[in-house]
């Protein structure tokens, strides 16, 4: 395999190996099999890892991989050479693990608090908004900002606009836009995309997991849902739901 | 064994060296702010480095000790007083049951750190006593502590009430940490240059390392607000999202910079323009909104080395202070 990453230090206690810097599923695979790979491979001091698009982050304790003994030198350049290696040595995934998660959204003008805005920049009805955004199958290519909080792609040309130039108080549930990326808002936050709607559905449970509805590599259809409908949703007792533990 | 707390204060929440494993679902680190401090109130009092400890903002709340009880209190210094006398800080401390610990005003830095021999009597979440105020979980009950909160203690392993004077309130330990190193040169703070460093202009460089910056009043636990001179980059550079840590400096799209601090995000897609070292980000923590100060670029060597001694003085710290507790133990 070709050297085609590019590894950097995050101060003195993180480093990231970058694939990439674009949206695209081989690369979003290969940095899954490279968490998995450092999962089973892991070391003393190594604390956390983070899955982005196409970079992986990992948090380490340099005091602790200090007293690794093959540890000589910096420690950053004894880390630098554990990611290559996770880059070389780790394997695709199985496919099969993608799993296909049907999300209800209600786009109606209570919920889609910036639906106007989109219809008027992009010139689309409020009907083909909805239809749009309901007509592709989204990945999950990582889970950031805030727990649970997926970001999917591709979204369709035809949605694709900036974020807003300030960030606004969103409520949980949220379903937003940006740039080529639709993602859901699992707690009232401060955001930038705009949200075009909102699901009933949980995103996250503090649990004694942590446990969340969408995992890395997850793939999700969008189906519209009334006012109604929503609401019955959101008292329900959504047992049926499995969240990742 | 218990404290209970008689008035809040601004934002009192449990924590510890944070909370790590679960990045990947989105879910922050967290943890104390000023990690050096929250260390150090554990070990003057015999615990473990990650012992859950209460971290305090200006003003502090009013505590009352319904038993006797060793503490210490670290970090910033909000004059702590009992009753009506005034405590040594950076010092394990035993207390008299029925006092009230109250921080009448705030003298240096922006949070201090409560920790209690033996440690509070609080379940992990997701391997961690740090509290998750997004996810209202961790910590005592998810949230900061309110009026009327009980805050328990494990048992003692050994008995206090005996070594003190009839008539007083409290003892002060005979042991103590030197502790103003790690905050020397308060306004001087290391980053090392991050992957987009390059992308400034030469004149923002300058700036950047040349200027003052002044932390703004909108900064909080998730992240400093840095005011100073506009930074521009020579082109303008479009990221998508990556893994960000503790000590990021970021340029935001209003030309103004960003620290993320503990309760940071675990991604972000602005420009990392440098990390702050870890061995600085105790006294980053110390410092208070219009506080100014300035960045000094060092190199990844420079960073862990300053960390390996900051670390090494500190386990040094903590066996004296096993020894002396455990002297103290053998001497009852």
């Amino acid at each position: 395999m070709d050297k085609n990453y590019h590894i950097f230090c995050l101060g003195d206690s993180a480093a990231t190996i970058e694939l990439g810097t674009v949206i695209n599923e081989e690369l979003n695979n290969k940095i899954l099999a490279m968490q998995a790979w450092l999962q089973v491979n892991g070391f003393d001091g190594l604390k956390d890892i983070i899955v982005a698009y196409s970079s992986l982050t990992i948090i380490y304790d340099p005091a602790i991989i200090k007293k690794i003994p093959s540890v000589q030198g910096l420690v950053f350049e004894w880390v630098k050479q554990k990611l290559s290696q996770a880059y070389y040595l780790s394997l695709p995934q199985e496919e099969d693990s993608h799993r296909i998660i049907r999300l209800p959204v209600c786009y109606e003008d209570e919920f889609g608090i910036d639906t106007a805005h989109v219809s008027a920049s992009q010139q689309l009805s409020r009907g083909d908004i909805v239809n749009i955004h309901t007509a592709s199958t989204y990945r999950v290519y990582m889970i950031g900002f805030l727990p649970g909080f997926p970001y999917m792609a591709t979204l369709d040309e035809r949605l694709v606009l900036p974020r807003k130039p300030k960030p606004i108080p969103v409520p949980a549930g949220s379903v937003g836009i940006a740039g080529s990326q639709t993602g859901i808002y699992p707690f009232n936050s401060p955001g930038g995309w705009n949200i075009i709607g909102r699901t009933p559905i949980g995103l996250f449970k503090p649990d004694s997991h942590g446990s969340t509805l969408f995992r890395t590599g997850d793939r999700v259809q969008f189906y519209p849902v009334n006012l109604k409908a929503f609401q019955e949703m959101e008292q329900q007792e959504l047992v049926n739901i499995k969240y990742e533990e | 064994m218990s404290l209970s707390i008689m008035r809040p204060g601004l934002q009192d929440t449990i924590q510890d060296m944070g909370r790590y494993g679960y990045g990947s679902r989105g879910i922050n680190e967290g943890g104390a702010m000023d990690r050096y401090a929250a260390a150090a109130a554990n070990m003057l009092v015999g615990n473990e480095n990650g012992e859950a400890v209460l971290e305090i903002h200006f003003p502090g709340p009013h505590i009352l000790f319904e038993q006797n009880t060793l503490i210490s209190i670290t970090g910033a210094d909000f004059t702590p007083t009992l009753n009506d006398h005034a405590l040594p800080m950076w010092q394990p401390i035993i207390i008299r049951k029925n006092t009230i610990l109250h921080f009448p005003s705030l003298a240096h830095g922006a949070r201090c750190y409560l920790a209690v021999h033996g440690g509070f009597e609080i379940d992990k979440w997701l391997n961690s006593y740090s509290t998750h105020l997004k996810a209202g979980a961790g910590g005592y009950h998810g949230r900061p502590i309110q009026k009327g909160d009980i805050l328990h203690c494990r048992e003692n392993t050994f008995y206090f009430a005996g070594m003190m004077k009839e008539g007083k309130d409290y003892l002060p330990m005979h042991w103590r940490t030197a502790y103003n190193k790690p905050y020397q040169l308060p306004h001087e703070i290391s980053f090392v240059p991050g992957n987009e460093w390059d992308f400034l202009t030469d004149a923002s460089k300058e700036a950047f390392t040349q200027s003052n910056f002044i932390i703004h009043p909108s900064s909080d636990r998730m992240g400093y607000q840095i005011k100073g001179e506009e930074l521009q980059l020579k082109e303008h550079i479009e990221l998508i999202s990556t893994g960000v840590s503790f000590g990021t400096v970021q340029l935001l799209p209003n030309s103004q910079l960003v620290i993320l601090m503990a309760d940071h995000q675990t991604t972000g897609g602005y420009p990392r323009l440098g990390h702050i070292i870890s061995a600085h980000l105790p006294k980053l923590a110390q410092l208070r909104p219009s506080d100014s100060f300035r960045f000094t670029a060092v190199d990844v060597a420079t960073a862990e080395s300053l960390l390996f001694s900051q670390v090494q003085e500190q386990a040094i710290i903590k066996r004296a202070c096993m020894d002396h507790l455990n002297e103290l133990i053998c001497a009852q």
